[in-house]
């Protein structure tokens, strides 16, 4: 019996109130009962239009009809012969704007949940049964992989289940990228991501940690050792800042650092060596989902004011509405159309206040959005004592400038075919390195592409 | 937590680390004391010893727990596969490591990051190192040496007892002079002023590199300065993952933003914001004199009246 709901089955959360105090994952994913009720108002359109919103081709339908089936093994199992790492997906996939804004059931109410049914069949295989793969017979093959995020993981498990002899190399002492390093812990357990890695090893990737390629190792000396292709998946590069006065004070930091001291680093538990700064208020400028990642760790370290600050309106922002509504229950206070145009330090060079000026929208610029324009004589001080600059990132340069004939484009984003073949035969690349900073799922779709063209160009030869 | 409070935990660490309850990746194949404060370890990591150039830095962390702490390299042997690092043990994390021993394992040590010391083009250089600096200015004195160059080098240290590596400079040096603030050894007097006799003597140097604590560097720029010659001065700002990603290594060189562990560490020293560097480095301290009393600290607070 089809569950005609107009809204989702709502799934439960920590009390905002208490989870902006912890590091506890926020959403606690559906029960097998919730998870049922949700399954039962997919249609089960003859011809799906979910999947085709979808980067790694996740069959949507078929696995909604197991999960109302109640067979949440068989349900995983279909989710995993396209995606390989649901786990993930579910949890930070912008699915509003991909499989869920095809749903038919979203032209009259709210589209059946699959972001939070993805999730709950990953949670539920974990949980439950946890089977690790199984190694497939390899074909010696070597390749390797740069990088360990979403786009090195999708790519380096498609290769392997393929049977190549899969080498992934990270740079930091932990493998998962931007999923260990960036995204905080409430979002998405590091135990998950650890869980998957640990699948990718089960799997035969060796994964190598500490290698930092385009200095210990080049990408031409990866083919000298035998390696038959190389994907470059190394992610999103240096922070940018806004050359505005006062940038270099104490308690200025970029997001990266910021999510890298609290995530990776642990800085939020005090048996860590790495500290971070101690606040009373954070400013995070900004709009974007790192910024709201930014802003929930100021609030979860401790700080008594935590600011969005925004230059254009809310309706502009890149974050999902998820997060800033998310961010909202947990007292961020968002002070949009207001621009920073100068940080103000105290006589021992820490930040004291940050100088903002109020904005309004006037004409669509290139980007289609209305162009923010700064009120004259509206400036005022925000009384912050730590800045979180989240602007974005440029390209990482130690790839490109260490590997002759690898082009790029004006912003040093690496140039890649339709296969996702870079200028360099036989290098492939995709996610960050390629799009500049974008979302988990869309590097693993280029990942999942990578490897099949890999694939392809290795059978070729 | 006062000094003994660190001592225990440094003990703790140390003691799981012999326990071997963690995964042991890189193992502590030499200790040497060079002095009361200052250690050498040659630790085995084949992959970077093959291709670590001097002025080059690695990232080592002791255990789970541990912080990503840069050190620059200051020998490798590429038959070998060792690396040495020297430090002082000034922190938390160098004092723990400055615990371990011949035969422990580290956790994590990640390198070569940063460029090499840029020795092409160099006929006559004048090295200039100071206190435990001098542990990294060793093998870029040897590098231009190598290179074919015509090598001075000024080494400065406070006292007598804590000189190190005095033969190694003279075997990669064709002058050398030693200098001491408190003159207990070699010469009296800080290192800029040796340095002024012989730009003043008309000693010609394509480069002068200057390798130490930041208000030596600085006042080494001060002293070229006036001579036109060009100064490369090696930074060692706050960092994280050392890769290009985090942004806090960040300086201001020639009012430009520039990142240590991508675009140096070794910079045009007279275009640095010494100031600035300063300031940042200092960020932490606080919490680090929650843990220890910090000699690093303590020279933060020297140099700032320097500066000023």
């Amino acid at each position: 019996m089809a569950n005609m709901s107009l809204k989702k089955t709502p799934m439960p959360e920590q009390d905002p109130k208490v989870r902006a105090r912890n590091f506890k994952e926020v959403s606690l994913g559906y029960t097998a009962e919730q998870a049922i009720e949700e399954a039962n108002r997919c249609l089960k359109c003859k011809n799906p239009k979910c999947v085709t919103g979808c980067p790694v081709n996740i069959r949507i339908p078929e696995f909604i009809a197991k999960v109302q089936e109640g067979d949440f093994k068989a349900a995983y199992e279909i989710i995993s012969t396209t995606n390989a790492l649901p786990a993930l997906s579910g949890r930070v996939c912008p699915q509003e704007s991909q499989c869920e804004c095809h749903c038919v059931r979203g032209i009259k109410g709210e589209p059946v949940a699959i972001g939070r049914l993805e999730r709950f069949c990953a949670d539920w295989y974990r949980e439950n049964i946890n089977a690790m793969p199984e190694k497939v017979e390899s074909n010696g093959i070597k390749v390797a992989v740069v990088g360990s995020g979403p786009a090195g993981m999708t790519a380096a498990s498609d290769l392997a289940k393929k049977g190549y002899a899969v080498t992934m190399f990270e740079a930091l002492h932990t493998a998962g990228g931007v999923l260990v390093y960036g995204i905080p812990e409430f979002r998405l357990p590091k135990a998950i991501v650890a869980n998957e890695v640990k699948k990718l090893e089960a799997l035969g990737v060796e994964v190598m940690t500490n290698m930092v390629i385009g200095r210990v190792l080049t990408i031409d000396e990866l083919f000298e050792m035998g390696y038959k292709a190389v994907f470059v998946g190394s992610g999103a590069g240096l922070p940018m800042f806004m050359n505005i006065p006062g940038e270099a004070l104490k308690g200025v930091m970029s997001a990266n650092e910021y999510l890298t001291r609290t995530n990776l680093m642990k800085a939020y538990d005090e048996n860590a060596d790495t500290p971070v700064i101690k606040s009373k208020a954070v400013a995070v400028v900004g709009g974007g989902n790192v910024a709201m990642d930014a802003a929930r760790c100021g609030m979860r370290l401790g700080a008594e004011h935590v600011y969005i600050v925004y230059r254009r309106g809310e309706a502009e922002m890149p974050a999902r509405l998820e997060e800033v509504h998310h961010a909202k229950e947990e007292g961020i206070e968002f002070k949009t159309l207001c621009n920073p145009i100068e940080i103000i330090g105290d006589e021992t060079g820490r930040v004291c206040g940050m100088k903002c000026i109020r904005m309004e929208l006037g004409e669509p610029d290139a980007s289609g959005r209305r162009r923010p324009v700064e009120i004259p004589g509206s400036e005022f001080i925000l009384d912050v004592d730590t800045v979180v600059m989240s602007l974005g990132t440029s390209p990482n340069p130690l790839i490109r400038s260490t590997t002759p004939g690898l082009d790029t484009n004006r912003k040093g984003c690496l140039i890649v075919d339709e296969n996702e073949m870079t200028t360099r035969e036989g290098v492939f690349a995709g996610g960050d390195a390629v799009t500049g900073a974008a979302t988990v799922i869309l590097a693993m779709g280029a990942g999942k592409k990578a490897a099949e063209a890999i694939h392809n160009f290795i059978q070729k030869q | 937590m006062n000094l003994m409070g660190v001592f225990f935990v440094a003990y703790l660490r140390f003691f799981i680390i012999l326990k071997g309850r963690i995964r042991n990746m890189y193992k502590i194949v030499r200790k040497k004391e060079l002095n009361a404060a200052v250690t050498l370890l040659e630790i085995e990591a084949p992959f970077i010893a093959k291709k670590a150039h001097a002025g080059q830095f690695i990232i080592f962390r002791i255990d789970e727990q541990g912080e990503r702490v840069p050190l620059t390299i200051a020998g490798y042997d590429r038959e070998k596969g060792t690396v040495t690092i020297i430090f002082q043990k000034v922190g938390f994390s160098t004092i723990a490591l400055g615990n371990l021993n011949e035969g422990d394992y580290i956790r994590d040590f990640v390198g070569p990051l940063g460029k090499p010391t840029h020795t092409e083009g160099v006929k006559r250089v004048c090295v200039v190192g100071g206190g435990v600096g001098c542990a990294i200015a060793l093998p870029s004195a040897a590098a231009f040496k190598e290179a074919g160059a015509e090598v001075d080098v000024i080494v400065g240290f406070r006292s007598k007892d804590i000189v190190i590596l005095e033969d190694e400079f003279r075997a990669v040096s064709d002058n050398m002079y030693l200098m001491t603030d408190d003159g207990s050894y070699g010469e009296h007097g800080f290192v800029t002023v040796k340095l002024q006799e012989l730009l003043e003597k008309g000693n010609q140097y394509d480069a002068v590199l200057a390798i130490g604590p930041i208000p030596m560097m600085k006042f080494v720029c001060k002293t070229t300065e006036p001579f036109g010659v060009k100064t490369m001065v090696s930074l060692n700002p706050i960092m994280i993952d050392g890769t290009g990603m985090c942004g806090g290594c960040r300086v201001t060189v020639g009012g430009e933003t520039k990142f240590a562990c991508v675009d140096g560490p070794e910079f045009d020293g007279h275009k640095v914001d010494f100031a600035e560097l300063m300031s940042r480095n200092a960020t932490y301290c606080q919490r680090e004199k929650e843990v220890t009393e910090t000699h690093a600290c303590r020279m933060d607070a020297m140099g700032k009246a320097l500066i000023k």
